[in-house]
């Protein structure tokens, strides 16, 4: 396993685009963190940016390299290695990358200008959004032959969790607004990563004053220690479930 | 050492396989012939688990090669249409399988000398031709002096010369009592290879037979026309 992961991390870094985005990262970070003073609202702006650009680099780089790989699949499937082993170097060669990517472009701004528990939670959170979203661009990429439709099924999954979901818990927010519905957006939210991500920030950057009486329940649900273990919890049934999934069809694939 | 017992597969509706049963044994070198899409190379790729039988089971060496992989170490599988990374140069999809394959022994670089591969070894493997790249394929096949060899149409796309040395390690190989299996249209090409002959239509076995009894039952001299002429009479 270990040397098909090497191999997979030595042809990601080859491939230029994964420097040109930690180099994009890296100018993000670097001028928000520099330019405002406020640490809390630079904060906000960097999360915004990162749970917008980080899933999006994750699903359409991985979605693409699974497809340009079926060459090298196909010739690992006819020597003796596991299709299990195959599988998953790919994932961990994928998200070693892409993590190390996010640590070298976000990590170092963050720890010299916010080395507090608000930047640290940006961080686990970038941590674990990238391998989720990895996960998923494998699981389209087994799900769909064509290349196109695969990478349009990733983009889509993407557009929904990023945009289209918040668009929904907005919109029935006000449609009940009359109700107590604050019960219900919570475990709404939580079955979004994204958005889970950000609340599990938002509450570290101590913002959540702001967000009323929904944002006081939130932290009285998410701000325990037994809050963020479930909320760590889901986020990694987010990257167990679809690699699960993936790795069954894998198995069942004629190449 | 290869048993095979009621294969079947098929693609969505298309049954490719119908039953399959066949044993082959160390020391033969066997044809698998047979028309276009008679489901030869889905018959080889069953028996490297590339595809997933829906019914029946494949031993080797007496065990069921379902979840298993370890077999595989005593193949080697030239494919009809090698595919490989695009990127990687020769002698790194080369290095890459070695490293892969923890091979102990000696490897067989024979063919990788007689191709002059050595020469052409840093090029990608996107900008080779379709004969340097079975080249590739065939030294790969080779590369571990496996007890099985499955070649997929090895001499299509390859020049007379590289056939012609091909066939030579084809011989040699033969005669060190490994099991062979070889599919080709081009029947000529395998007259003095062969020991015995499957011939296969719509997903089936027509026959399998030692090369001599084919030659015995009409009276041509060459397998080609013995195996026409026999197909021939079936048919009657």
């Amino acid at each position: 396993m270990n040397k098909i992961t090497n191999f997979i991390i030595t042809d990601i870094i080859k491939n230029k685009i994964i420097i040109i985005y930690t180099v994009i990262l890296a100018l993000f970070s670097w001028s928000v963190l520099s330019l405002e003073d406020n640490t809390a609202k630079a904060m906000l702006s960097l999360l915004n940016i990162i749970l917008l650009a980080v899933p999006l680099m994750a699903v359409i780089f991985s979605t693409i390299y699974m497809y340009n790989s079926s060459e090298f699949i196909e010739l690992l499937v006819s020597q003796p290695i596991k299709r299990k082993t195959i599988w998953l170097s790919h994932f961990a060669g994928l998200s070693i990358s892409l993590s190390i990517a996010f640590i070298l472009g976000i990590g170092l701004p963050i720890v010299v200008y916010s080395p507090d528990a608000a930047g640290f939670s940006i961080l686990l959170m970038g941590l674990f959004i990238t391998p989720i979203f990895i996960a998923i661009a494998m699981l389209c990429s087994i799900l769909a032959r064509d290349k196109a439709r695969g990478i349009g099924i990733a983009i889509m999954v993407w557009l929904f969790l990023s945009l289209i979901y918040d668009g929904i818990v907005l919109y029935l927010m006000f449609q009940f607004a009359d109700y107590p519905i604050e019960k219900p957006m919570v475990i709404m939210s939580a079955l979004n990563p994204i958005d889970l991500a950000r609340i599990m920030v938002l509450l570290k950057v101590d913002v959540s004053a702001l967000m009323g009486y929904t944002g006081a329940i939130f932290k009285q649900i998410f701000g325990s220690q037994i809050g963020w273990i479930i909320s760590l919890g889901l986020l990694t049934f987010w990257i167990v479930i679809p690699m699960w999934f993936s790795l069954i069809k894998f198995k069942n694939k004629d190449l | 050492m290869i048993r095979i017992e009621g294969l079947k597969k098929s693609f969505g509706k298309s049954e490719v396989l119908k039953d399959i049963n066949l044993q082959l044994k160390r020391g033969q070198c066997i044809g698998l012939i047979g028309p276009n899409a008679c489901g030869k190379t889905t018959l080889i790729k069953s028996i490297l688990s590339m595809v997933l039988p829906n019914d029946g089971t494949i031993y080797f060496d007496q065990k069921s090669i379902a979840g298993d992989e370890t077999y595989k170490n005593k193949i080697g599988y030239m494919p009809q249409i090698g595919r490989y990374p695009e990127n990687m140069s020769i002698i790194q999809v080369i290095d890459m399988i070695k490293s892969i394959r923890q091979f102990d022994g000696q490897t067989d670089e024979e063919l990788w000398v007689a191709f002059g591969l050595e020469q052409a070894k840093h090029k990608k493997m996107r900008t080779l031709s379709g004969g340097t790249t079975q080249k590739v394929s065939a030294t790969l096949a080779f590369l571990f002096s496996p007890d099985v060899l499955i070649l997929d149409e090895p001499t299509a796309g390859l020049d007379p010369l590289a056939s012609e040395i091909l066939r030579e390690k084809i011989i040699m190989e033969r005669q060190k009592g490994k099991l062979i299996l070889i599919t080709s249209h081009l029947l000529n090409e395998l007259d003095d290879l062969l020991t015995d002959v499957i011939y296969m239509q719509d997903g089936k076995i027509v026959f399998f037979k030692n090369t001599d009894e084919l030659l015995a039952m009409s009276n041509h001299g060459r397998i080609s026309k013995a195996i026409g002429h026999y197909i021939k009479s079936a048919a009657v």
